[in-house]
Parts: structure tokens; sequence; C-alpha cells
């Protein structure tokens, strides 16, 4: 489903221009979920922004597909029609616009650009209760501007609610457990893993095992200095908690 | 306005917003429906104009007041503004800037010919009813119902019948009051001000020039010497005005500027909300448009004037577009009255324009809502002054600039509270969303204040469209020119929600229009 091959890309411009991803090859199956974890500057959030399209990072060299399709040569926008959906580490305030209008706007330019027919207005109202309801969040926040005043548990809630809307053919978790307290945690793996099916693949970026005993990973990666350095199962993410990186970036010298 | 001498005054030029050209759906078919590129009310008119000798002096006034049939006294009104505006200098303490304009090179008066002829809509020639349908404007009344998409769903279900009436006012005359029976039915006087003049000629002296007197600056003063057509409206005691009411001025014929004059008058507990829409063709050369609007509120009355404003901004390079140099002012007389002014400015190539209110009566209130949009290389300076004189007066301001290309956005607002004005309010929110890196953003706010018990708030920010907002928007699935304006309608949104439903809709597809291009 997900596949990238030998990603190198640079960030800054000239002189200034510093290599991130260095290299990086991955392969997430459809039906599979993978977790990337690694330290401070692995270059976890470079690769979310690479492959979302994000502008400010030049990629050097290699290629990352979906369903054999060049990610690379399209248009933010064509990337989420075509189903990539990030969940922001950062989410963005929208001052004025209410999360329903978004949301909605959202999924019908998804839709036209896929050439299929826009949701009507009760469907779309139906759809949104229900999953308000699966997260616990208050259907009046929903009316409220995109992010505006919202806590920051409530941010990453509502980047899974927009998630749970737009149901995405690959979506990549980008530090969506940080700022969680251990409640919100659950409630959020819980929608995330209701999205779980054999048509969909996830790449989870976290810093810590703990989302992981939620999310269960098929595969975990460990991303250092631009590239993929280990791979393993789910008791790797377990040795990292107890070991800390250094023991795995020794190996990989 | 001379004293905006720039006491705290922030100036933010914006920095790098790296985006690019696409044209949204909604703009395509906005631009579509009136089939044009950009501005889609730049097409001309072809028919038969009467002008007055190019030029402006003493026989310019008297040829304007005998095509008028004016009585003895207007002339002398008329005539008397004249004498004082050859003293007088026009200002230039606003913040844009403009080739020297050569008053002598302008027609002061350009009619269709025969139109004062005009008994019936029946007699207004095709080309120009042509010309109102085209913008969305038709003048029959069984056609009435503004021609917005999607207005008339949104708008029934807030009101059974929407419906607008509208005086046309076509370069120097009104060519159609539409409504005008049945207005009259409620008391309410609906024409335009030369009709006026004959008709209700008491009322007209009483009130003229007593909101903007003929002294009142260099442009209201040329106006009282020149003045072409405009509005009046008097709403008697009482009564809520049974329907909007609305001019539309169309600026067509070269080389020509056009002078209107609106006088409304809300006598005691009248409510009456007006709106004006003003468009000109694309030329070449600049075109001068130097209004005068009066309002009187008397005891209890509520007077809504919201204004979109779309004339031409000139093309990319800044060559042609409509100089605005505009005085409107609302007097709030009466105890417990109430204006407001709500604006959209998209158009002109130079815009200076500061809608006040005097609160004279006691618990009177005076509110400004303004959209001012600048792309390309337009210019505004734009806001609004609240004179407090009234106890317990309350006035409240929102100001949205938007600037985009390598436009200049200036509000410039003034707050005063005078001596007797006990426990007056004022709240003041002025924000700023700057697009693209060459274009300014400027906010000049004054405030005199003589009262220890005044509270005064303001607020003001800068933002820029941020790369982050618009990567968010986009990674949703909205591409980028829809992204810009959903961006954009939030930034402006608590403003949009004070116009009049039906004029809500155009103003948001205006919005998108103006900008369109604007993130290249």
């Amino acid at each position: 489903m997900l596949k990238i091959e030998n990603l190198t890309a640079t960030v800054g411009e000239g002189e200034d221009a510093k290599t991130i991803l260095n290299g990086l090859s991955l392969a997430v199956p459809a039906g599979e979920v993978h977790a990337i974890m690694g330290p401070n500057g692995a270059g976890k959030s470079t690769l979310s922004y690479v492959l979302t399209g994000r502008e400010g990072y030049a990629v050097t060299g290699g290629t990352a597909t979906l369903d054999g399709a060049d990610l690379l040569s399209m248009e933010p926008e064509a990337r989420a029609a075509k189903g990539m959906f990030l969940s922001f580490q950062y989410p963005v305030e929208i001052p004025g616009v209410p999360v329903m209008t978004f949301v909605r706007t959202a999924m019908n330019a998804q839709r036209k650009a896929r050439g299929e027919a826009e949701i009507s207005a009760p469907d779309f109202i139906k759809k949104s209760r229900e999953i308000a309801k699966v997260l616990s969040l208050d259907p009046e926040m929903l009316k409220r501007p995109v992010n505006v005043g919202f806590s920051g548990g409530e941010k990453k809630r509502l980047e899974i609610y927009q998630m749970m809307m737009l149901e995405p053919r690959f979506m990549v978790l980008d530090e969506t457990d940080s700022g969680l307290d251990i409640d919100a945690l659950r409630t959020v793996a819980e929608g995330v893993n209701a999205l779980r099916a054999p048509s969909r693949g996830m790449l989870v970026i976290t810093h810590y095992q703990r989302l992981l005993d939620y999310i269960k990973p098929d595969k975990v990666h460990v991303l250092a200095k631009g590239r993929i350095i280990k791979t393993g199962g789910p008791e790797l993410a377990h040795r990292l908690e107890a070991e800390g990186y250094d023991g795995v970036l020794a190996e990989a010298v | 306005m001379d004293c905006c001498g720039g006491i705290d005054e922030h100036d933010e030029e914006c920095a790098d917003v790296k985006v690019k050209p696409g044209i949204d759906a909604g703009t395509v078919e906005a631009a579509k429906r009136l089939e044009s590129e950009n501005y889609s009310a730049g097409f001309i008119t072809d028919i038969e104009m009467e002008f007055a000798p190019k030029g402006l002096n003493e026989d310019t006034v008297r040829f304007i007041s005998a095509k008028k049939g004016e009585p003895e006294w207007l002339l002398a009104y008329r005539l008397d503004a004249y004498r004082r505006w050859l003293t007088l200098e026009e200002p230039t303490w606003a913040r844009v800037n403009y080739p020297k304009i050569d008053y002598q090179a302008y027609y002061y008066y350009a009619a269709p010919k025969d139109a004062a002829k005009y008994k019936s809509i029946d007699e207004v020639p095709q080309e120009i009813l042509d010309t109102y349908a085209k913008l969305g404007i038709p003048l029959r009344e069984a056609e009435v119902l503004l021609g917005v998409e999607g207005a008339a769903e949104t708008a029934a279900t807030a009101r059974e019948k929407p419906r607008v009436a509208v005086d046309a006012v076509f370069d120097s005359v009104s060519v159609a009051t539409t409504f005008r029976e049945e207005l009259k039915k409620a008391g309410v006087i609906f024409m335009s001000i030369s009709e006026a003049v004959h008709e209700y000629p008491e009322l007209v002296k009483k009130y003229l020039g007593t909101v903007v007197p003929a002294s009142d600056n260099f442009f209201a003063t040329l106006n009282a010497a020149v003045f072409s057509d405009g509005t009046f409206v008097y709403v008697p005691k009482g009564v809520r005005c049974p329907m909007e009411l609305s001019t539309y001025f169309r600026m067509n014929a070269e080389s020509t500027g056009q002078f209107e004059r609106t006088l409304i008058i809300a006598d005691e507990g009248a409510y009456v909300s007006y709106l004006e829409g003003c468009t000109a063709p694309m030329r070449d050369e600049n075109q001068l448009h130097a209004a005068v609007v009066e309002l009187v509120a008397l005891d209890d009355a509520e007077i809504k004037y919201s204004t979109v404003q779309n004339w031409w901004p000139g093309d990319e390079d800044g060559k042609g577009g409509i100089y605005n140099f505009v005085t409107k002012r609302g007097d709030c007389r009466g105890a417990r009255s109430k204006i407001s002014w709500t604006q959209v400015e998209t158009g002109s190539a130079i815009t200076w324009k500061y809608p006040s209110c005097i609160l004279r009566g006691d618990d009177s209130v005076g509110e400004f809502y303004s959209i001012a949009v600048t792309n390309g290389r337009q210019q505004a300076d734009t806001g609004t002054k609240m004179i407090h004189l009234g106890k317990r007066t309350k006035s409240r301001i929102i100001s949205k600039g938007i600037s985009a290309g390598k436009s200049d956005n200036t509000y410039r607002g003034l707050v005063s509270i005078h001596k007797k004005a006990e426990g007056a309010r004022n709240f003041t929110q002025c924000d700023s969303l700057l697009i693209g890196s060459r274009c300014g953003a400027h906010t000049v706010p004054y405030i005199e204040n003589r009262r220890a018990d005044a509270q005064l708030e303001h607020e003001a920010t800068t933002t820029k469209l941020s790369e982050d907002q618009l990567f968010y928007v986009r990674q949703r699935g909205i591409g980028e020119e829809q992204a810009v304006a959903l961006l954009v309608n939030g930034f402006v949104r608590d403003v949009l929600q004070e116009l009049p439903m039906e004029f809500a809709v155009e103003a948001q597809k205006l919005l998108e229009v103006s900008l369109e291009g604007s993130v290249g």
C-alpha cells in the first residue's frame, strides 16, 4: 500500500539546506499498522510532512507511492483525495470557521476530486453525531471554530474526529499521544482502532511505547539519522522503552 | 480627521508567504455567472448620453441645477459651496498616493439622453434595464428579488418573501425606483433626491446639509456644489419600513465624476435598513466618485446602512480605477436612537471613507462594521469616527482589513468622548490579515477623552495568512484557492453576519473574486 524507497529530503534553502531524510525505505502493506519510533531530531515529523506535501521540504531522491500512485508529484489536496491523512502533532487554529463547516467542506472537496457525489446535510450530521459520541466530544464543540480555545487533549481528539469523518485510506499519526492523559489516550486509541481495516494502512509516529499498548502495531521501526536502522515486532518497542535508543543506535553503526 | 497624526500607530509589513495561483470552483462560478474573468461588472453600456460641458466652473453648477429644475435656494446652496470649494485644499493626511487630480478634466454631469422624461419603468431604455439585469439587479418589480444565487433559499426561511426596493442611479441620474407605491402606502418616502427636492421641498430643506455641512471638507464641499443624484428616504413616526431599501450606483460614462447625495431620515421610533451597491466599467483612466451620505435618526429610531462597494479597482499595474472620496455621517439626533454602518469595500483604486456617527441623543448607539479588501495596487484608508456627545452613549467598531498583492490598507478611527457624555462606552476591534509579502496593513486609532468615567476598549491584531493554516486546510483535501477563501471568510465572519442575509451571500462571493490570484 504505502511504499517508500530510498527517500532523501532536505529542509532549508541553498547553503542552509540540511539533509533530514537520508535514504529512508519503508513498506506498509494494506491492513497493517506500523509504528515509527526514534530519538528527537531523527526526522519523524519531516517524514510525515514529506508524505503529505508540506512546503519547505525538498525531496532530493527516492520515491513514495500510495497504491502505486506517485505521492510526491501531487499537491497536498490531491494526496488527501487519494486517501492520505495526517493527524498533526500541533493542530492549527482556524478562527471563524466552525468545525462542522470545515470538515464538510473538506469531505465534499475530496469527494468532488474523486468524482463522487456530495454528502447530504442530514447524512453528514448523523455521521458527525455518531463519531462525536465515540470520542466523547461535546457536540457544541463542533460548532465552534476549529481548534480555537481547545485544550491540547481536545485538539488531538478533534484530529481523530476528522480522521473518522473523512475515512482516509492511509493515516499518519504524528505524536498523537503527546498532551493526552491516560483516559483521553484510551478514547483516542478506540477511535483509531475502529478505523483498522484490511484495506487501510497506518503509520504511528511516537516517542513512547505507551500509545502502542492501545494501538497494537504489526511492526516497529526505529528511525534515526534520517533512515530506518532497525525493524522488529511489538517487542522492539518494549526494549526501547526499557533501554533507550543508545543500544539500538550502537548496533546500527 | 487631520488629527490622526499617528498616535499609537502600528505598522506591519508582511513576511513572505509562498502560495501558488489556482482557481477555486466557487470563484469560477461567481465570475462566470457575470461573464468576465475577474471584475465581472466591468462592461460598458452603449447608450446615447448627455453631458455638461467638461470641467468645473459656476456655469457647470448652474447647468446641473437647471437640468434638475431646482428651486432658487438650492442653486444658492450649490454656488455658495462652489465658491467655498475654490478656497479649500485637497487633504493629504490619508495614507494614499495618487497623481494630482485635474478637476477640469472631468464631466460633472452625464445622463442618458431623455432621462428626465422617464415616467415609468416602461420608458427606461432596454440597454439600461439590461445593464442592471446583468449586474443582478432587475428593475421590474415582478422580477425583483435580488439575483443572488442561494440567497433566495436561505432568506426565504428567514422571512417569507424577501423583497428589496431599488433606486437605480446611472451616472448622474436616477433612472428607476421600484416599489414606490407600495412603500408610500406604509408612509415611507423612497425616491431620488432630485425628485424629493420637488415633491418634499420642506423635508429636504430641513435636513439637507445638517449632518455633513457644505463646509465639512474638500470633497464634501465639492459634492455640495455639483451633487447629481442619490436617494431620499423618509420613514415616518413609528413605522418599520416593510422592506429593505437599496440604491445601486453605476458609473458608466467616460471621464465622469459621480457625486451622489443620499439623505435618510428615520423619524421617532422608525426603523429602516438600507443597502447601497456600486460598480463601474473597466476603464483606463481614473474616474472620480465623491459622495455624501447623511443619516438622521430621531428619538428611538434605528437606521441600518450597509454598503457593498465594488467599484473598478484598476488593473494589476494600477492603471485606471475609481477614486472614491466619500463622506458618510449619521446623526443620532434623538434619545435612544441607533445608527449602524456595515461596509464591504472590495473595489476602487483609492478609498478614502470614514462613515461616522454623532451620538447626540442620550443613550444613543453607533456601530461600525467593516471589511476592507485591497489587492493589486489598491489603496484604502478607511475607518470611522464615533463622536460621543450624549449621556450613556455607546459605540462599537469592528474593522477587518485584508491586504493582498501590492496593496496598502489603513484603518483610521477616532473615538471622541465629550464633556457631557457621562458614562459613554466604546469598544474597538481592528484586525488585519496579510496575504503575500508585498502588501501593507496599518492601524491608526485616535482617542479623545474628556470624561474620567468613560469606558474605552481597544483591541488590534495583525495576522498573516499562515503557511501552517494553509497546509492544514489543504491536507484535509481543500484546494488552495478555496482554502484561502475559507480562511478569509473565517476572518471576516463576525462582520458578514451584520449584513442583511440577501447580501451576505453576495458579499462572500465578492470576497472570493476580489482575492482571486492574490496568493500568486
